[in-house]
């Protein structure tokens, strides 16, 4: 085990709301940690539990859904 | 609405001056409709005030990321053609052929080199005070207006250069990479054709320099409310910091002073209510306090709230009952600063006549709009009138016509107004010029042609990665040629390369070749973010012979290099993840059709008032076919019972010849005494069943605009329906009418506000009674000047030019008295002198007691309700709102469309509104329909759902949970019932996909395998 966890997250972001944030955190150059994976979905509500689970099984350490 | 048809040919193009929220929205439409649109700005970008909000009431939606995408869509429409840094000069011709000349100031930046890299600004080393920030802070003088601006180029402001000034220095020049600058530009003409011309300039924000007392610009701390703006939103001068300007620390205290220039005939300030400061105050007492971490304490000093608006009652409840918002009404006269602690000393007079000293950290200047002397200017060259206040001139019957035939005008310019207000009466300017542009609809916009796609479902993923390094932006902080390499040995991919700018046009080139030359039949870019940068690439590969949906964009700038600019190895790795995401992602793509629905050009207009009429009769005058559906005997509606408009102009005449043109108009159907039964279909194929005078019907329609109107409150206060002497609305004007004598015989009459408004079970203000009240008032005086006229209120909301009407209803005598609302006046029946008299007991809010005014009649403006519309909602899959108004698709932005396509709403049906608005609303209406009609077809966007009929149980799961009515169950002979798309209105969300239980459902280019794809790709460990 490394001295620091970096959880790695996976993270589904509405097109219209939360990855347009995402963009803007860009835009006004906030820094975060950069474990973290974005897929785009055209909405929140898109987002399936089975996704969540792949995620997890796939080495993602958790997932957020963001819309 | 009476628009002359133009005899002769007309041009089909239409010139929009101003660039803010109403002149995109002005150009949107046209474009959209069939007309070339010449959008002329005077500043560098395109965005106006509205870019400059933090956020907007009454949503609190983040003013810019609503602002943004129409932006966008304005800046790339092929036909908008975006003129920055012009100014008109002049305007010769007639309406139909106009030829504008225009004079386009340099920029000093070629717009087709600038790359928006930013370098040019960074090595500017002069710094100028930023008025796009309200002088709050610095920015260079090569600068881009803001961060998010159209177009993103940057400009060379001359009037500060120090090259321009002393001939030195030429930073941004020597390093800028695309060798953009060009300090050799001149002044240029161009003259334009255009059919007719929308003046959207907006307005001036006061300047309070001429209050000596409230020590503006000498005082650090009292600032302007939108230097407050400014100081809230993320992208300002404190990056969203609420601190104050003299020591940059946190207020405590905060107080707004309204009215400061408006409603006020001294210090060169303004008569007038500038209408919007009351919401944007409290709006930013809210957010203020959302801000802070500890109890900030916000106070407004108002004289009236005017919250007349839709949901604007409410949102003040709610600052003053939940968020703690005080609000003292007093008008304040001067402003006292402590020199040691920049602290400033209120001293007022509140409600109960006690005088009080407060300090406060900061105050905010709630500042109205005006007329600049340039706008003026511009007025007095294209030829139009202005009012005494600066305001171009128009009807309250042709609300955004101006006086010059074929110039039209939306937003502040002809009034204060608010964004959504605004946004309507830049469609409803669109309508009017497609109405008098309908014969040259089509003929100067221009279609784009491809050639045709090439078929490779069978091939194997042959990929395309483009990795950028946009300028500095990505390339210093990811290693894009490590990107590259490791692009290159991803499954699937068949070429890669680095650019220093992909969304340049040559490397449009280099792709467009790559694709052919390699055979490549996916590509990814990695880069931006695919929201602004998407479509441009997808149109790339579609000239290139591609489907668009064969392309996946990485988001390795926005979400990766600007955000981990401290940790360019982990940045590098994540750029990696991405592409690799987006690898495996598109690797699944498929090609999708754009879908095309057939579309009957016809329209259905629901509901025979002014609205409805007007709504019909433009839409008839663009040449569209229309059915006008009325349950009533008669057209006219509530208009009917209207003597006068706000502006003092007939409207009964109006009306008749407004019936007179809609019952002659070849192209309407009027169905008077007719009901909607019922209504199938979507957008381009709606069916509507009517009952029409005892007959069946079906009407067969693209759009349908809903103007059902409203209905005025028969209350069950103040003795209405047990004594005749009291009366509502325009029952008391029909009892003098009738009997003049009464009139004649009268000594005194009153009037009570908010007789149902504003109450708990109807906490909104039905906006046009106060106006309403006036007028009668000052009507009644006109009649008879010694008859004694009271008027009980609770705010007077004579918003923008009404106030005016409010003062002369003062000069003439009209006492107003106002009550709160838990003090209600008290009526009661009474003899005096062996005459019936009405006695009114109300405690008098200067004297502080109750007084006791007895007079021969009492009219009451009852709460506007609407009644029966949860079935008409019901019939289009449209919502309302708790007050049982229809509730638009977007309260700021879309306030004439519904979520659901080719639905549409105006008038009363939507919420209170004066004649004006109603048909300023109509037109928009109108406007927004005929973008629908103006099509052959209806192409919609393919990202849709898609049922698979063999594992569909036909549960239903997924029609309750669409928003859209965009699935729906239907009956399969044998099997019951199984879902289906309809695909013209699916917005591809996605929600019936996680809600169906079978996972019946999948989102064409989000299916669940190409999620799935990218998560795996995206968790594999390296």
């Amino acid at each position: 085990m490394s001295q620091t966890f970096e959880p790695k997250i996976l993270a589904f972001l509405c097109n219209w709301c939360a990855y347009a944030g995402a963009d803007l955190a860009g835009v006004s150059r906030f820094q975060y940690p950069s474990t973290i994976r974005v897929i785009r979905t055209m909405c929140s509500g898109r987002v399936d539990p089975s996704h969540v689970v792949e995620g997890l099984k796939s080495g993602f350490d958790g997932v957020f859904v963001f819309g | 609405m009476n628009e002359k048809k133009a005899s002769q040919p007309v041009t089909g193009a239409v010139m929009v001056v101003g660039g803010g929220i109403a002149g995109v929205q002005s150009a949107l439409d046209l474009a959209e409709s069939g007309y070339f649109v010449y959008l002329v700005e005077n500043s560098s970008a395109i965005g106006g005030v509205m870019a400059q909000l933090d956020k907007t009431f009454p949503t609190n939606d983040c003013s810019m990321c609503i602002l943004s995408p129409k932006l966008v869509e304005g800046g790339r429409h092929l036909n908008v053609q975006l003129m920055t840094l012009c100014e008109v000069e002049s305007l010769e011709g007639e309406a139909g052929n106009f030829t504008v000349t225009v004079k386009e100031n340099p920029r000093y930046i070629s717009m087709d080199k600038c790359i928006a890299c930013g370098v040019c600004a960074e090595k500017c080393p002069k710094k100028v005070e930023d008025s796009f920030d309200e002088r709050l802070g610095p920015r260079k003088a090569a600068y881009v207006k803001y961060p998010q601006a159209v177009p993103l180029k940057y400009a060379i402001d001359a009037d500060n250069c120090i090259y321009f000034k002393n001939g030195k220095c030429r930073a941004c020049e020597k390093f800028c990479p695309a060798d953009a600058v060009e300090f050799d530009q001149k002044p240029q003409t161009h003259t334009l054709q255009v059919g007719s011309v929308i003046l959207a300039p907006g307005f001036k924000a006061f300047s309070p320099e001429v209050y000596d007392t409230y020590g503006f610009g000498k005082y650090p701390n009292v600032i302007t409310s939108m230097q407050f703006e400014r100081i809230l939103s993320a992208s300002g001068p404190y990056e969203g910091h609420l601190v104050r300007p003299s020591d940059k620390t946190e207020p405590k205290k905060i107080a707004w002073l309204q009215c400061v220039g408006s409603r006020d005939i001294h210090h060169g300030a303004h008569g007038y209510c500038s209408g919007v400061c009351c919401m944007y105050a409290i709006k930013e007492a809210v957010i203020a306090k959302e801000h802070s971490k500890e109890g900030l304490d916000t106070a407004i000093f108002f004289m009236d709230m005017r919250t007349y608006g839709k949901d604007f009652e409410r949102y003040y409840n709610r600052a003053k009952e939940e968020t703690g918002v005080r609000f003292i009404r007093s008008r304040i006269h001067s402003i006292v600063n402590d020199p040691h602690t920049d602290d400033l000393i209120l001293e007022y007079v509140d409600e109960s006549g006690q005088i009080s000293s407060e300090v406060f950290n900061m105050v905010v200047l709630s500042i109205g709009l005006e007329i600049s002397d340039e706008m003026k200017n511009m007025a007095e060259k294209i030829g139009v009138k202005l009012d005494l206040d600066g305001f171009a001139e128009t009807s309250a019957f042709q609300p955004v016509s101006t006086s010059r035939d074929g110039v039209y005008v939306c937003g502040a310019f002809s009034g204060p107004k608010d964004i959504p207000y605004s946004v309507m009466e830049a469609s409803a300017a669109s309508a009017a010029s497609a109405a008098l542009l309908s014969t040259a609809r089509g003929s100067l916009t221009q279609e784009k042609t491809y050639p045709a796609e090439e078929d490779v479902e069978k091939e194997e993923p042959r990929v395309g990665v483009f990795v950028c390094h946009c300028g500095i932006n990505i390339g210093s902080v990811v290693d894009v040629p490590s990107v590259k390499d490791y692009a290159r040995n991803l499954p699937n991919v068949a070429f890669v390369e680095e650019n220093l700018f992909t969304c340049s046009q040559d490397t449009q080139q280099v792709i467009r070749d790559a694709i052919r030359e390699h055979r490549l039949n996916r590509v990814v870019v990695a880069a931006c973010t695919p929201r602004t940068h998407e479509p441009l690439f997808q149109e790339t590969i579609r000239e290139a012979g591609l489907n668009r949906y064969l392309f996946e964009l990485a988001n390795i700038r926005d979400q990766d290099s600007w955000v981990h600019q401290a940790e360019p190895e982990k940045a590098t790795a994540k750029a990696k993840d991405l592409v690799r995401m987006a690898v495996a992602k598109v690797a699944l793509l498929e090609p999708i059709e754009r879908l095309r629905v057939d579309l009957n050009q016809d329209g259905l207009v629901i509901g025979g008032g002014v609205a409805g009429m007007s709504a019909a009769l433009n839409l008839a005058d663009q040449g569209f076919k229309i059915y006008l559906v009325e349950e009533k005997s008669e057209l006219g509606g509530h208009a009917l019972k209207v003597q006068k408009s706000c502006k003092g102009e007939e409207v009964p005449a109006f009306v008749k010849g407004m019936v007179e043109r809609v019952e002659n108009h070849a192209n309407i159907e009027v169905l008077k005494g007719t009901r909607v039964n019922d209504v199938s279909g979507f957008v381009g194929q709606f069916k509507t069943s009517v009952q029409s005078n005892g007959t069946p019907r079906e009407l067969d329609h693209g759009v349908a605009i809903i103007a059902t109107g409203a209905h005025s409150l028969k209350p069950d206060l103040y003795l209405y329906g047990q004594n005749d002497r009291v009366t509502r609305w325009h029952e008391l004007e029909e009892k003098f009418d009738e009997d003049p004598g009464k009139l004649e015989e009268a000594e005194a009459v009153a009037f009570i506000q908010c007789v149902g408004s504003r109450e708990p079970e109807r906490p909104y203000c039905s906006k046009i009674c106060c106006t309403a009240s006036v007028q009668q008032a000052l009507e009644l005086k006109t009649r008879k000047p010694d008859l004694d006229v009271y008027i009980l209120y609770r705010d007077m909301r004579t918003y923008g030019a009404r106030e005016d009407l409010y003062k002369k209803a003062r000069e003439q005598g009209v006492l107003f008295i106002r009550f709160a609302q838990d003090e209600k006046p008290q009526l009661e029946a009474v003899k005096e002198g062996g005459r019936e008299k009405l006695q009114i007991t109300v405690k008098d809010h200067i004297l502080g007691r109750p007084i006791k005014i007895n007079v021969d009649y009492l009219n009451l403006a009852t709460a506007l309700i609407p009644r029966g519309q949860e079935e008409m909602a019901k019939f289009f899959k449209v919502p309302l709102n708790n007050d049982g108004f229809f509730l638009e698709a977007h309260m700021k932005l879309r306030p004439v469309d519904f979520a659901t396509d080719g639905v549409f709403i105006a008038g009363l049906a939507h919420y209170p509104k004066p004649l004006e608005e109603s048909i300023a609303q109509a037109q928009a209406a109108a406007a927004r329909a005929a973008s629908v009609l103006a099509k052959p077809y209806v192409e919609v966007e393919p990202v849709v759902s898609l049922v698979d009929q063999d594992l569909c149980i036909g549960c239903g799961l997924c029609e309750a949970s669409c928003p859209f009515g965009a699935i729906r169950l239907h009956k399969v002979t044998g099997r019951g019932y199984r879902a289906e798309t309809i695909a013209a209105s699916c917005k591809g969300c996605g929600v019936c996909a996680a809600a169906c239980p079978k996972k019946a459902i999948d989102m064409m280019h989000f299916r669940d395998r190409q999620i799935c794809a990218a998560i795996r790709a995206g968790g594999a460990r390296q």
